[in-house]
């Protein structure tokens, strides 16, 4: 298979690779995927409580290059944005900048899902409800 | 100064060997003739390249040399062999016992069998890859016409008791045909010995060309004949019309001759480069060699790591040309069938790696498979959840993954 150079880069220096503190209330983890599917992604934010910035993200991934990528790439959007800033994060825009063929649009959906799935972790640790059933759920 | 990618990945094909090449330009050259023509010196020429190639093939497996089919390939020696026996011993029966392990040239004829009204037995295997004789003698039936089970097995270089296996199809009256395609050239296959009727190989897996194989079938006790499946000059004993490809023939000739002059040597100085990766590999935690360890081909092994997953794996070791048991490339995420025979996980199954040795790899190469690999598996694993959970102690199967 063909992998676009931004891939490539991604997965040969992968961006925030590691843990944060999951038991910190400011820390939302979002573990996505399945060892079955040859896809699982660990996406962890960390947020100022103040501003709704996220200041931190982290990433683990067992997966393809385009998972890895999807996930270092979702990592490197993430810090600096508000909540709802990180909550429009589209795939698609992931698709995009990664030149991703179809079939493997599945890994930006995945990382899509685990953004959303982390802030959701994020706000029920801080009493707001859960967000709603994600894309890659079907 | 190493030359990359390194090529690993000798059981889907070999290089040529210049010997091979070399006794074959004539015959791509000057001595170009049709090796039916018996009526000019030309055609005569090519006659004796033919006959002195059978010669050279029958001395490595032991066998007639007017025993020998030419064909276009292992494939069309299994297509041959299974389709020809269930034409030609039709009267006698219809029921054909193989095993799940085997490759699709044999599998899917198979299936075409049954299509056609024919039975068939698929013979699982144990964790090691091999059949369970007490299973083959209780699938056999009065109506088994035939058992064809592999010699050595592609993906993990099992090999099974062939021998055994062709006393139990003969005590019941069935023929036994074998795919060689593996283990001709590579280790001992001696036809009368193991009691071979049919074996399917080619010659570029033992360092010749390609679209040149053959299929052995057996002229006395019992004589074995098949119906053909190509119609035509009624070429090859009236069982394979279709001239003669004789500058491959010279070469799956000269490749079997140099795999018998060489094989003593190649098999020690294979065997031992393959135990060192080996061994290297396993020194990474949680990786197991799939296969029989002890009955195996002497140039292949094939190792999961475990808590990587298959593709990121294959583009970790961008350096080396190996296969892997994770078909993710393709838009079906199926790993290999062989290596789910065997009792492995999907994803333990996608995290392989098979290693084919060849008589040109080197030490150097080797080496740098050895760290190539390490350190891929290493990266990965560090940026990998499974891993740390595994670390942590977390029981993976215990938790709720979301499929997707």
């Amino acid at each position: 298979m063909a992998y676009s150079d931004k891939v490539i880069d991604h997965y040969s220096n992968p961006r925030n690779v590691g843990t944060l503190d999951k038991s910190k209330r400011n820390v939302g983890t979002g573990l996505v995927g399945a060892p079955e599917c040859g896809d699982v992604m660990r996406l962890q934010i960390e947020v100022d409580e103040t501003t709704n910035t996220i200041t931190d993200a982290k990433f683990k991934t067992f997966g393809c290059g385009s998972a890895i990528a999807s996930s270092s790439l979702a990592t490197e959007w993430l810090k600096g944005k508000t909540i709802d800033e990180a909550l429009s994060i589209d795939n698609m825009e992931i698709v995009e900048e990664l030149a991703l063929p179809p079939v493997k649009i599945h890994c930006s959906v995945l990382a899509e899902d685990a953004i959303k799935s982390a802030i959701s972790d994020y706000r029920v640790k801080n009493g707001l409800p859960a967000l709603e059933e994600s894309k890659a759920h079907h | 100064m190493l030359k990359l990618p390194i090529y690993l990945d000798n059981n889907a094909t070999t290089p040529l060997d210049p010997r091979v090449l070399e006794a074959m330009m004539p015959y791509l050259t000057e001595v170009f003739g049709n090796a039916a023509s018996r009526n000019h010196p030309f055609g005569w020429a090519a006659e004796e390249a033919v006959d002195y190639a059978r010669e050279q093939i029958a001395q490595l497996i032991h066998c007639d040399p007017k025993e020998i089919i030419f064909t276009s390939g292992a494939t069309e020696s299994d297509n041959l062999g299974i389709k020809g026996v269930f034409e030609m011993y039709s009267q006698k029966g219809n029921h054909i016992i193989t095993a799940t392990t085997e490759h699709k040239a044999v599998l899917d004829t198979c299936k075409h069998i049954e299509k056609l009204g024919g039975r068939v037995t698929y013979l699982p295997v144990d964790g090691e890859g091999l059949i369970n004789l007490a299973e083959l003698e209780a699938a056999m039936t009065p109506e088994t016409i035939l058992v064809t089970i592999m010699y050595g097995n592609n993906e993990t270089g099992t090999v099974q008791p062939i021998r055994e296996i062709a006393a139990i199809a003969h005590k019941h009256g069935a023929l036994f045909m074998t795919d060689g395609t593996q283990a001709v050239g590579k280790i001992p296959v001696d036809v009368i010995a193991d009691g071979i009727d049919l074996m399917a190989f080619t010659a570029h897996k033992m360092y010749g060309p390609k679209g040149i194989g053959a299929l052995y079938v057996r002229r006395k006790n019992p004589r074995v004949k098949v119906t053909a499946q190509m119609d035509g000059g009624g070429h090859e004993r009236g069982m394979r019309s279709g001239t003669l490809n004789v500058p491959g023939i010279v070469g799956l000739g000269k490749a079997c001759e140099l795999a018998r002059l060489e094989m003593v040597a190649d098999t020690a100085r294979l065997s031992a480069m393959r135990d060192r990766l080996e061994a290297s590999l396993l020194e990474l935690e949680e990786s197991y060699v799939n296969g029989s360890r002890e009955h195996r081909l002497p140039h292949v092994t094939n190792i999961s790591f475990k808590y990587v997953e298959g593709e990121g794996l294959m583009m970790g070791v961008k350096d080396l040309a190996v296969s892997s048991g994770s078909a993710c490339t393709s838009a079906s995420l199926e790993p290999s069938y062989v290596l789910k025979a065997l009792g492995l996980s999907d994803d333990l199954a996608h995290s392989s790696l098979r290693f084919g040795l060849s008589r040109f790899t080197t030490d150097e190469q080797i080496d740098y498979a050895i760290n190539h690999v390490k350190e891929a598996v290493t990266k990965l694993r560090e940026m990998s959840p499974l891993w740390e959970m595994f670390k942590e102690g977390i029981d993976l199967d215990k938790i709720e993954w979301a499929e997707h």
